[in-house]
């Protein structure tokens, strides 16, 4: 987009009005519904100076964060209970007041700023949030519920600030606004303890800045352009920190730079030191500071949450030995593996887990019907192993024996603790990597054949040297087929608990996938010694933890036959979801999209599709445009492309994610559609005025469009607002209910 | 009138020899012995576009064909488009305007690529698809060109047309031929973009140019591919063995198999019915509501307990068992009164299962496998405080008003049970021995929305006549009557044919040569064919390196110094004439294009993936090749002297091209019996599987 767009746009648009119809007669008629705006407070500024002006725009911008203020913290506290995944972000908010190490799917900015939000209004990281609809009691929850209300109210100015800047028109933006605050779905969102609020308001942040910066850029080099480009670099860095869905305005903004830069590189009145400032100054701000703040977010992460918790599991030994309370931190271990040591063994991939077995078999037609071995993140007692001899079965534990340290390249077994079966491979397809091996539990009490040996070899060493715990990396290697025991990485169907398979691979390529380390190791002949496991590095655990946070984003699939949430549900406000109540004796909140508005903004888009290829081809056949018009389809073109797409950038890419999606993950794209629908029906009107009327005329069918979607938008989020402020009563199928007219769709189930 | 006599008669013909020579070239090389081996390879698909995608059982004994099947016939036409394939590529280098030479150059590359050979010698659909792929571009070029000089023209039309029939053609073959139509659409799209920027041009005149594009691309395309599958639904007529996979209406239409049955079954389902009820989602797999003697064990493995009443079930054979009863709870006859009373949406029933005549019952108590649903049984009183809870609310899905009749076949309908509002659904779990593994039927509560597996149809259906139990068996043992018969339209057959091609998913687990697109750019995999019974003969499917290499290189240049001339014509430094610029771009945006339209898909796709899904990629690739190099020589060589190196090295590099591709021969054709010791010198790879036998 030329960064010409902001400055010029208004100039040819107020010109040619200014020539025709007086003296400031473009800015009449936004003022105009100003004036209706305003009217509702008790003094009418008279205008005509410009001083009476800015004061009516600030007044303006007022009284619409005020209503979104007042709208979304009108009946904050109710209800006093976890509300749907409250019950996630509020635990991981105690776990940071807490400081207990967790594991999440999503970055953690936000749940540290909830966290802190409940620090500091005296939350005390006590309440357990356990599952939706557990009452708070006397714990205080308002904090954190305060705190994202506060960022989900800023949504509704920033949308303001931003239409403003892309069309001109106070109008459009006062629809924008209006769409946004009387939408009950955006309100519901920003009353609860949840990710969305923040990640909303640190998108639009990140689209206001970019705007901003793209209106200052006439004046390149200045401070508030170096403000609003650190400022946009600041707000993807919070976007992203909170959740991925962040990656999709970064997307937008660097589409933005690019298309920006390509025209700073075109004009040939500027030299190319200039050309390197400006991308220096971009890959500055918007690459490197992002990168800094993002991971100075982890640091903090890591640095705040110092003890063992939940989590630990799904991070190496390693990582693990950072955490206070887990058994590896300070550990005191035998050193060195002994015959007879009951051990676990970690895959060193990231985020694969220890070997793992239980008593189930292997289904039909998969492989031979023997005991499953998986890899499984979570610390149990089905990981436990004892290391044995192959050739005899007596039990070294036995105190006559001396202790025989296991060495490179001895020969051995793995018995599994609970089931006694032996850890056994042989030439049968595994499971789900057809060209490897399988790998099961075989044989009774310890007692199998042959295809239970194991050369065990650790990488890069001598013959005949001891094993270390968790510092030697291990390999096994099957002693018939020759291959080398793994971990694909895939995730096991049903049958396999969805846990990741094993598999012995007859390609001998050194990967991390076939190498293990022993990490718990008890034996009782043997001295513990302390050890100091070494420390990983930052850039280490930032990769790991990354590793693991994709791996649980992908682990979450639909299962077949659950009913599921699919993206061409969602403009279409086609189902909510149950916030809280499920009966009528229950205190009810249901997040849906206010129909009107969400039905507006369906059309619009349609409607803006329409219009905005007519006026390209118009264009294109070079047809020449009144001034005016011109003017309005450059608004339509530019600043209306710009939301589209920030809206197909956040609604398209769902389509093609294989995880679990959800009705709230249209959110953010809702607010671009609603930005668009402001800019759309503002230019509209106005192109029907100018073609239609003289002047006063004009004036009057765009006020009257105008004013009329704004109190159609407030009628239906009067009618509609029980659904965000929560409701008790008979179920709207009941022709008692208070809301039996409302349910339009089948499919509403409120 | 004896004008002629007094002008010699004068035949004109235009051959050019290198055209005719290449297809020559290219037959031979696709139809030598094309009957070997008389077996089948690994995947037999002749299946065409008609037939549901299904897995493939990996084949490890090759069965011969018997010796009636004409291989020879049957394996021609791929053989042919893989033949023709070669001049094709010749002819789109030359409408791109790139020199004979780099025409030639494309053509022979095309002619040695082993993995193209190898694809079209069998009964495989990738080199038919690549035939049409190539013909669309090269149709869209030559219309291209006659649009400069004589739009509207006899030819015009012809090639406008044809790219819009070879098109459709394409996806007909396979759903990958869409990626190549979006290709050529958006290409199409920018020219006529800049067709609309002309201003030379009358409004009318740009109005027509754009509405001949429109009818030849997008209107010719969908009633082809519409066409085609009405000729397909005329010609496959009788059930098959996929029919399963289809709904009940979709099945009644075929001849034979379930419209044997069903056909003349009365319409509407009245009060003392017989029917059997089938679940309309059908995964895992389709089955329909079963129930027998056996009941729930007293307690669950995990120790949960159950009502010990008995199992329903899904069960996904037809069985006796599978028959119910739909009975007024208000009377007590199991028989249909005369006259019949059909059953409405919202109408009470009761279902009565044939066999035992106990009624569907559920209540609060956990199912088997899904916890938080409610368990589905068959009643037994046994007067403990369980109270019968066998009221079930008909709600028919599809209806078009609220009075409905349910309809055999073509209602989709949900049970609604009275006292806990739970809807009968499948959960797709299958339950542990004690349930015969068949699949779990539970009690929904919370059921949002529409799903197919909480809806039924019934699919066989008879009005019960019998009042006695034992008459009653055996009439349900009977095969149902006939008479009425029962038409599903075209669309609504075409649609849900459509449906279930792109919904059905293969198996999420891999095959034993399925492999993953980052491994196809550098040739990390290879399919093994076919191998001989006795011998060590084989067929891989494996290309030829130095071409699949050197193609990625080339497209990697391509994109470098498109990008380097780019950013200089924006600084205003033309390197290119004008004219090589265009042809340059034109010719980066269909081979290019076209390799990246045919082959980034595949990341976003879940399904299994072989080597083969990337020849015709590969062909978009083969074609850049020699556009890339003419382009050095013409345009980065700046002396004579630099440009015979070049030309010296470039014929290096096609005779080890064409090396390699001879040396690969016993693998492509299988005609030879290579020793152990020869098989592991051809494994230049590690992870190329080739077959070593263990002697």
């Amino acid at each position: 987009m030329p960064p010409a767009t902001g400055g010029g746009l208004a100039e040819s648009e107020l010109r040619p009005r200014r020539g025709r119809c007086g003296p400031q007669a473009a800015r009449a008629a936004g003022r105009d519904v100003a004036a209706e705006a305003v009217a509702r407070s008790p003094k009418r500024p008279a205008w005509g100076s410009r001083r009476f002006e800015a004061v009516g725009w600030w007044a303006l911008l007022a009284l619409v964060t005020l209503l979104s203020f007042a709208t979304r913290f009108h009946r904050l506290d109710e209800p006093p209970h976890i509300c749907w995944d409250e019950t996630h972000f509020g635990k991981m908010g105690s776990y940071y007041i807490n400081r207990t190490f967790f594991f999440d799917v999503h970055p953690p900015l936000g749940k540290m700023l909830i966290g802190l939000a409940g620090y500091l209004s005296g939350y005390d990281g006590t309440f357990l949030f356990q599952k939706p609809g557990d009452k708070y009691e006397h714990h205080s929850y308002m904090g954190m519920r305060g705190f994202c209300a506060f960022l989900g109210s800023w949504l509704v100015p920033f949308a303001y600030l931003t239409v403003l800047d892309l069309s001109k028109s106070l109008s459009a933006a006062l629809l924008t606004a209006a769409l946004l605050t009387f939408d009950t779905g955006c309100l519901t969102l920003s009353q609860y303890i949840l990710l969305d609020p923040i990640l909303m308001f640190f998108i639009m942040a990140a689209m206001l800045s970019m705007v901003k910066y793209n209106s200052c850029a006439d004046r390149p080099f200045s401070a508030p352009w170096w403000f609003w480009l650190s400022l946009t670099g600041v707000s993807l860095a919070g976007a992203l920190g909170v959740k991925f869905v962040g990656l999709f305005i970064i997307l937008q903004v660097g589409l933005n730079t690019i298309a920006d830069l390509w025209y700073l590189f075109g004009d040939l009145s500027l030299s190319l030191v200039t050309v390197g400032k400006h991308l220096t100054a971009r890959v500055l701000c918007l690459i490197v500071l992002p990168l800094a703040l993002y991971t100075a977010t982890f640091a903090v992460h890591f640095m705040v949450l110092s003890k063992s918790g939940p989590g630990d599991g799904f991070f190496s030994s390693a990582f693990q030995a950072r955490l206070s309370g887990n058994n590896l931190h300070n550990a005191s271990i035998p050193e060195h593996l002994a015959y007879g040591s009951v051990i676990t063994v970690k895959n060193l991939r990231m985020a694969i887990g220890y070997l793992h077995s239980h008593r189930h078999l292997y289904p039909e037609g998969i492989g031979a019907r023997q005991q499953q071995v998986t890899t499984y993140l979570h610390k149990d007692y089905n990981n436990l192993w004892i290391i044995k001899k192959h050739n005899t079965n007596s039990d070294p534990l036995d105190p006559s024996f001396p202790v025989e340290f296991v060495r490179h390249g001895d020969i051995i077994r793995l018995e599994h603790k609970e089931t006694s079966r032996n850890l056994h491979s042989h030439y049968h397809e595994a499971p789900m990597t057809r060209k490897h091996y399988q790998v099961t539990g075989y044989g009774i009490n310890g007692t199998g054949d042959s295809n239970d040996f194991w050369r065990i070899e650790v990488v890069n060493r001598k013959f005949g040297n001891r094993i270390k715990v968790l510092r030697s990396r291990i390999r096994f290697i099957h002693l018939v087929t020759g291959c080398v025991l793994g971990s694909s990485g895939k995730v096991l169907p049903k049958w396999g608990w969805e846990q990741l398979e094993v598999t012995c691979t007859p390609y001998l390529k050194e990967t991390l996938n076939s190498i293990w380390n022993v990490e718990d190791h008890i034996n009782p002949k043997l001295p513990n010694i302390s050890l100091d496991v070494l420390q990983p590095s930052f850039p280490e655990i930032l990769l790991e933890s990354h590793m693991v946070m994709i791996r649980g984003n992908s682990g979450l699939k639909p299962k077949d036959n659950e009913f599921t949430s699919k993206p061409w549900h969602w403009p279409i406000n086609y189902q909510g979801l149950r916030f809280s109540g499920v009966n009528d004796t229950d205190f009810r909140v249901y997040l849906l999209g206010n129909p009107v508005v969400w039905w507006l903004n369906l059309l619009s888009i349609a409607l803006y599709l329409l219009s905005g290829s007519i006026i390209a081809v118009a264009m294109q056949r070079g047809a020449r445009l009144p001034a005016e018009v011109a003017g309005l389809s450059q608004v339509l073109l530019r600043g209306g492309g710009q939301v589209l797409l920030g809206w197909t950038l956040h609604y398209f890419p769902f389509f093609l994610m294989g995880r679990v999606l959800y009705f709230h993950h249209y959110f953010p794209a809702m607010l671009f559609s609603s930005m668009l629908t402001g800019i759309l029906w503002d230019t509209l009107l106005r192109l029907c005025a100018w073609g239609l009327a003289s002047w006063p005329l004009a004036r009057g069918i765009h006020v009257a469009g105008i004013l009329s979607l704004l109190l159609g938008t407030a009628y239906s989020f009067y009618l509609f607002h029980p659904l965000a402020y929560g409701m008790v009563g008979p179920l709207a199928q009941d022709p008692q209910s208070p809301m039996a007219g409302l349910r339009w769709l089948d499919s509403w189930d409120f | 009138m004896w004008g002629f006599l007094k002008r010699p008669v004068v035949v004109t013909a235009d051959i050019n020899l290198s055209l005719v020579a290449l297809t020559g070239m290219g037959l031979l090389s696709r139809l030598w012995r094309l009957t070997y081996p008389r077996a089948v390879v690994l995947f037999r698909r002749i299946r065409w576009q008609f037939f549901v995608e299904q897995n493939w059982s990996s084949v490890v004994a090759f069965p011969e064909y018997s010796s009636n099947v004409p291989v020879w016939s049957l394996r021609l036409l791929p053989a042919l488009a893989g033949a023709l394939s070669v001049p094709m590529a010749y002819q789109i280098v030359l409408e791109l305007h790139f020199s004979h030479c780099a025409a030639m150059g494309a053509a022979l590359l095309m002619l040695i690529e082993n993995a193209l050979i190898t694809q079209s010698r069998l009964m495989l659909l990738e080199s038919v698809l690549i035939f049409f792929n190539l013909l669309a571009v090269l149709s869209y070029l030559k219309f291209f060109n006659c649009q400069k000089h004589s739009p509207f023209s006899l030819s015009w039309w012809f090639w406008l047309t044809l790219t819009g029939v070879a098109c459709s053609c394409a996806v007909g073959i396979k759903y990958m031929g869409v990626f190549t139509y979006v290709l050529v659409l958006g290409v199409a799209a920018v020219h006529a973009w800049h067709l609309l920027g002309d201003q030379t041009l009358s409004n009318v005149c740009v109005f027509c140019h754009l509405l001949a594009r429109a009818v030849a691309l997008l209107v010719i395309p969908v009633v082809l591919y519409l066409l085609f599958f009405y000729v397909h639904l005329i010609l496959v007529f009788r059930s098959g063995p996929h029919d399963q996979i289809m709904s009940s209406a979709f099945q009644a239409s075929l001849e034979g198999g379930l419209a044997r049955i069903t056909q003349g079954q009365p319409l509407e389902v009245a009060f003392g019915s017989q029917v059997t009820l089938r679940n309309v989602f059908g995964k895992p797999v389709p089955c329909w509501l079963h129930s027998h003697q056996d009941t729930y064990p007293m307690i669950y493995e995990n120790g949960r307990g159950s009502s010990h009443q008995q199992q329903v079930t899904c069960y996904p054979f037809k069985d006796v068992n599978n028959w119910w009863i739909v009975k007024d709870p208000r009377r007590h006859q199991l028989v249909v009164s005369s006259p019949p009373r059909p059953v409405r949406h919202g109408d009470m029933v009761q279902l009565v299962h044939g066999m035992t005549t106990r009624s569907l019952n559920t209540h609060d108590v956990a199912a088997p496998l899904s916890p938080h649903s409610q368990e589905v049984s068959c009643y037994i009183d046994y007067n403990i405080s369980m109270p019968a809870q066998n009221l079930w609310r008909l709600e028919i899905v599809n209806r078009g008003s609220d009075t409905d009749v349910w309809k055999t076949i073509l209602s989709e309908v949900r049970f609604v049970h009275v006292n806990t509002s739970a809807v009968l659904k499948l959960s797709g779990a299958h339950l542990p021995d004690w349930g015969y593994r068949q699949l779990e039927i539970v009690g929904e509560k919370l059921s949002r929305g529409y799903h197919g597996s909480t809806v039924w149809n019934v699919e066989e259906h008879r009005y019960g006549a019998s009042q006695e139990q034992r008459e009653r068996e055996r009439e349900l043992h009977s095969p149902a009557q006939v008479d009425v018969s029962r038409n599903l339209s075209f669309m609504a057959r075409f649609s849900e044919l459509q449906w279930r091609m792109l919904a059905l998913r293969s198996d999420d687990s891999e095959h034993k040569y399925s492999s993953s697109p980052l491994e196809w750019v550098t040739l990390d995999t290879n399919i093994a064919y076919w191998l001989h019974p006795r011998t060590s003969a084989q067929i891989h499917l494996l290309g030829n390196i130095v071409i699949w290499v050197s193609g990625s290189l080339a497209l990697a240049i391509y994109a470098l110094l498109s990008l380097w001339y780019l950013l200089r014509r924006r600084r205003n430094v033309h390197d290119l004439p004008q004219d090589a610029w265009l042809r340059w771009v034109l010719a980066g945006a269909l081979c290019a294009g076209g390799w990246a339209v045919n082959y980034l898909p595949f990341f976003l796709m879940e399904k299994t993936l072989f080597l083969y899904h990337y020849l015709p990629a590969l062909t978009f690739q083969i074609l850049l090749l020699p556009v890339v190099l003419q382009h050095i020589s013409d345009h980065l060589c700046r002396s004579q002297l630099q440009r015979s190196i070049f030309s010296a090295l470039v014929v290096a590099w096609y005779s080890s091209a064409c090396h390699v591709s001879n040396t690969l021969r016993p693998l492509t054709y299988g005609d030879k019996s290579l020793s152990p010791h020869e098989l592991k010198a051809l494994r230049w790879k590690d992870s190329w599987d080739i077959l070593i036998r263990k002697h």
